[in-house]
């Protein structure tokens, strides 16, 4: 119960509190935040309400005392969905990130992620911003590591999982979860003798953080608490540690690959 | 559909920053407030939830004719019950002291 009562819990912030959270005391400060205004312009026309942030908070600062920037989405909007503005805000972060890291002050990445997705009234839209995070993370991970924290209430599911899966380090809590499909999709598409989405436990049996990280997919479980949070991303800086060959091994340039395959398919690249 | 709804009260005090509170999630509301100039204050609230324009009127009046400040107020909403609201415009001038 004193055990309860003095945990900083990580997952029960927002998305602006998992930032100031992560940062150093004192050193928040927000780009593109809420008094600017730039909100998704295609949720209204569908009789959704838009949030001020788009859900998306991009956040400087330090960690340990060094340049930082924290990109957290909030799950409770629109179960953290990425559309237009909230996935180029994080793409531009992470570009922003390189440049840094190019000009030699390097600058720490870390995604708080807590999202479902790609928001349906975005699609294409979403998924645009997607393919730009991945090329960026990919961009920025030969410079620095690029860290992603996942220990909100949600979890990552869908194309912000194959961005996760590209990071350097992942950080999960055993609350978290991590899957490409998420529950209700599995039992739609393949029935519900695959996966029974009312069954809690075995969702977390399956894409819980204990899971992933028993399985090589994360580097790295923690409980929710802010400090052991901290002092987690902090390790994956000092000494970032090879992943599994699964998100470890190194990828070619995609755009030396698609040139191959316009010129095996005989299309001038 | 969303509603989009304005009001105007009098205004005789000023807060000195502006402030953010709450998220758009089922049952609760954004509020965005500023320091205005005018000696009035205006709130523009926009809800998924339609057919309440007595009831925002009924939870904004009683903010105001308690905390009668010069403010721009926007308020996303998602279904707020009256008391989330109250709740929030406290926490926003709260903040903006």
């Amino acid at each position: 119960m004193t055990a309860l009562l003095l945990t900083e819990s990580f997952a029960e912030r927002g998305a602006r509190e998992r930032a100031r959270a992560l940062l150093d005391a004192q050193s928040f400060r927000e780009l593109i935040g809420p008094f600017e205004r730039i909100a998704s312009p295609y949720l209204a026309a569908q009789g959704v309400v838009p949030q001020s942030d788009d859900g998306t908070v991009v956040a400087r600062g330090t960690i340990g005392g060094v340049r930082a920037c924290v990109v957290a989405t909030d799950g409770r909007f629109l179960g953290g969905s990425i559309g237009e503005i909230g996935g180029s805000k994080i793409a531009g972060a992470l570009e922003l990130a390189r440049r840094d890291a190019e000009r030699g002050t390097p600058t720490r990445m870390v995604l708080a992620l807590d999202t479902g997705g790609i928001r349906l009234q975005e699609a294409n839209l979403g998924i645009l911003a997607v393919s730009e995070i991945c090329d960026a993370i990919v961009a920025l991970r030969d410079l620095m590591p690029v860290v992603a924290v996942i220990a909100g209430r949600v979890g990552v599911y869908g194309g912000l999982s194959l961005s996760t899966a590209l990071c350097s380090e992942i950080i999960v809590s055993e609350g978290a979860r991590v899957g490409l499909n998420g529950p209700d999709v599995v039992e739609t598409e393949s029935g519900i003798e695959e996966m029974d989405s009312s069954d809690r436990p075995l969702i977390w049996r399956v894409t819980g953080g204990r899971q992933r990280f028993a399985q090589g997919f994360a580097s790295e479980l923690v409980s929710d608490d802010v400090p052991a949070i901290r002092a987690a991303v902090e390790r994956a800086f000092e000494a970032p540690r090879e992943l599994g060959p699964l998100v470890a091994q190194p990828f070619p340039d995609p755009r030396l690959d698609l040139e191959a395959f316009l010129r095996a398919m005989e299309i001038e690249p | 559909m969303i509603e989009t709804l304005t009001y105007e009260f009098p205004a005789t005090q000023s807060v000195e920053h502006r402030s953010h509170v709450g998220v758009v999630a089922s049952g609760n509301c954004e509020i965005l407030l500023e320091p205005s100039s005018d000696q009035r204050s205006a709130v523009v609230v926009r809800t998924s939830v339609s057919g309440f324009d007595g009831t925002w009127q009924a939870v904004l009046g009683r903010f105001f004719a308690r905390n009668p400040v010069a403010v721009a107020i926007e308020i996303n909403d998602f279904g707020a019950t009256p008391a989330v609201v109250a709740l929030r415009l406290e926490q926003a001038l709260e903040s903006a002291q």
